[in-house]
């Protein structure tokens, strides 16, 4: 072989090995600061007024967005449905197919990507932020743990507040839905919330609020790790924010995938 | 290398207070006796992607001032996140009060901490809190003194500080001089027996930078505290040297200044160059060193 192709796939191997052991070091890094984060949630000392703090930031702070998201996904669905239905003659099931979709898929995962988009990139911005002006070395030399005060708390706020938050986007998604199917599709009011009610199993229900959890979870975790990590100034800063709401929506997306999977052996749909 | 051995203690660290299990302390802390070095670096050596110190080692005593000068890069500011513990070495010990901090999982480096006041180069202050919330920071989270008690002693390190009127405002509205005002206050609320400046008159105009030395002084000098000064303005460095204070029978603080450097003691130089101590001695030495690269440095 070539000396110059020999250098050339040496120096691949080597830029390969390096790619890959900064991979596997960040994965090691979110999995100990997320453990750490959890546990923090759970221990003493407990930062209960930064729970509270993040818990109305994330919370109320997004109901906005989901309020919106909820109610224009219900009725595109809606009026998407029964176009399909409609071949069938089956449009009076329009009911049915947007809770089941809302309640069970639709709901948690645009809720959490919602979210996401507006939460998770403050989450790495702020805290990059103290990362760069040396505020997070400033809580470590006051004898703060960083996690306990930063993390644990944003992600006790994803886990409770995203579950929350799913719920009122879920009725609303519901009720756009009934919006477009009597206005639009001319179904009666009665019957649309009488398939709703009939469509809706305990299963549904699980499936749908134990996402929230999860994403919640995720969104939080990524947010925190990514500004944690951030190096540089300004443009480290930018680079996290983006970074973490990538990160965090590929991760939804595919966890979102492999609960399912789970969550449907688990609940089979009758 | 040196990267992968130090996340590899960090992940260590991480799971221990995961599990809530200290990582074995080497030996018992105990402070230091009082003829002892409060803060001891013994050829510490530490590399990121290049080297930053190569076999650094000093002492500072009780009350003793040590002021740090070198070149951008030259690892000044890493001598003192080292001695909190916010940076590991590859090799040597540091011992700060008769603990060996380069060994302390982040459990116990707290208590090492609460020894220590630091004013970051920036002041570092906490955006989302207020001027007293930020001073009286570490003395709520301790939990050891009432709400009114913290109150007071904000008050008073605020009036030490001269910003006594600023307790309710944001960081955000307050200038470069006045943030780092604030952060002396931060610094002094726990009343630690060491003091470190991370180049604290950097970017100020000299009046402001007075002030600000005018404090350095003042925290030493009537409160005894042992302080470490790292800055590249010479000019700064040498009021500190050479500014002494006491306060009066009428309660005001009087500043004298002595010109002959030759008299000076107490106050010890460094000078950092690429990773190495390039020098160490008393400011008159350092003046009168024949050392071409102090000589340039100095000019």
């Amino acid at each position: 072989m070539p000396a110059k192709t020999q250098y050339l796939l040496a120096s691949l191997g080597r830029r390969a090995s390096a790619r890959l052991k900064t991979s596997v070091l960040h994965v090691q890094d979110y999995v100990v600061l997320a453990a750490r984060g959890l546990a923090g949630m759970v221990t003493r000392p407990l930062h209960a007024r930064d729970v509270l703090t993040q818990m109305d930031s994330l919370g109320v702070g997004s109901l906005s967005i989901v309020v919106l998201t909820g109610m224009f996904t219900g009725m595109v669905l809606a009026l998407q449905s029964a176009a399909s239905l409609d071949v069938f003659g089956a449009r009076p099931y329009v009911g049915r197919l947007v809770c089941v979709s809302i309640v069970r898929e639709l709901g948690p995962v645009l809720t959490a990507l919602m979210v996401t988009g507006r939460v998770c990139s403050g989450m790495a911005a702020e805290l990059g932020s103290m990362v760069v002006t040396q505020q997070i070395d400033a809580l470590r030399v006051l004898g703060t743990d960083p996690i306990r005060k930063l993390v644990a708390p944003r992600i006790a706020a994803g886990v409770v507040m995203l579950p929350i938050l799913t719920i009122i986007s879920d009725i609303l998604g519901i009720f756009g839905g009934s919006l477009i199917s009597i206005f639009n599709l001319k179904l009666s009011w009665e019957y649309y919330w009488r398939t709703v009610g009939s469509a809706l199993g305990i299963n549904d229900v699980v499936m749908g609020l134990s996402k929230p959890v999860a994403f919640g979870f995720i969104l939080t975790s990524i947010g925190c790790y990514m500004g944690l990590s951030t190096r540089g100034g300004a443009e480290g800063v930018g680079a996290s924010t983006t970074q973490s709401v990538v990160a965090a929506s590929v991760m939804i997306l595919a966890s979102d995938f492999f609960m399912t999977k789970l969550l449907l052996l688990l609940f089979p749909v009758v | 290398m040196g990267d992968l051995l130090r996340k590899i203690q960090e992940v260590k660290e991480g799971v221990s207070d995961l599990l809530g299990v200290a990582p074995a302390a080497t030996e018992p802390r105990e402070s230091a006796a009082p003829d002892e070095p409060i803060v001891s670096f013994r050829d510490v050596h530490l590399s990121f992607d290049r080297p930053i110190l190569r076999g650094v080692s000093f002492d500072l005593h009780r009350g003793g001032t040590k002021i740090v000068l070198g070149g951008s890069g030259s690892g000044k500011t890493t001598i003192l996140r080292l001695i909190l513990g916010l940076l590991k070495p590859d090799a040597g010990s540091i011992r700060v009060d008769g603990a060996d901090v380069g060994r302390l999982g982040e459990k116990d480096l707290r208590e090492v901490r609460l020894k220590i006041g630091m004013v970051f180069q920036e002041g570092a202050l906490f955006d989302s809190m207020t001027v007293g919330e930020n001073v009286g920071y570490r003395l709520l989270e301790d939990g050891g003194l009432s709400e009114e008690d913290v109150e007071s002693r904000v008050l008073e390190m605020l009036g030490f500080v001269g910003l006594q009127a600023f307790y309710d405002r944001m960081p955000s509205e307050l200038s470069g001089g006045q943030r780092r005002r604030v952060a002396v206050a931060r610094a002094l609320a726990a009343r630690p027996q060491i003091m470190l400046y991370d180049e604290p008159t950097t970017g100020l105009d000299p009046i402001t930078a007075t002030t600000i030395t005018d404090l350095i002084v003042k925290v030493r000098d009537l409160d005894g505290v042992t302080s470490i000064l790292v800055t590249h303005q010479l000019r700064d460095a040498f009021n500190v040297a050479r500014t002494f204070v006491y306060r009066s029978a009428d309660g005001e603080f009087t500043h004298n200044v002595i010109d002959k450097l030759d008299v000076l003691a107490g106050t010890e130089f460094m000078m950092l160059r690429e990773g190495r101590l390039q020098f160490e001695g008393t400011p008159y030495e350092l003046s009168s060193s024949g050392d071409p690269y102090i000589r340039e440095f100095l000019s």
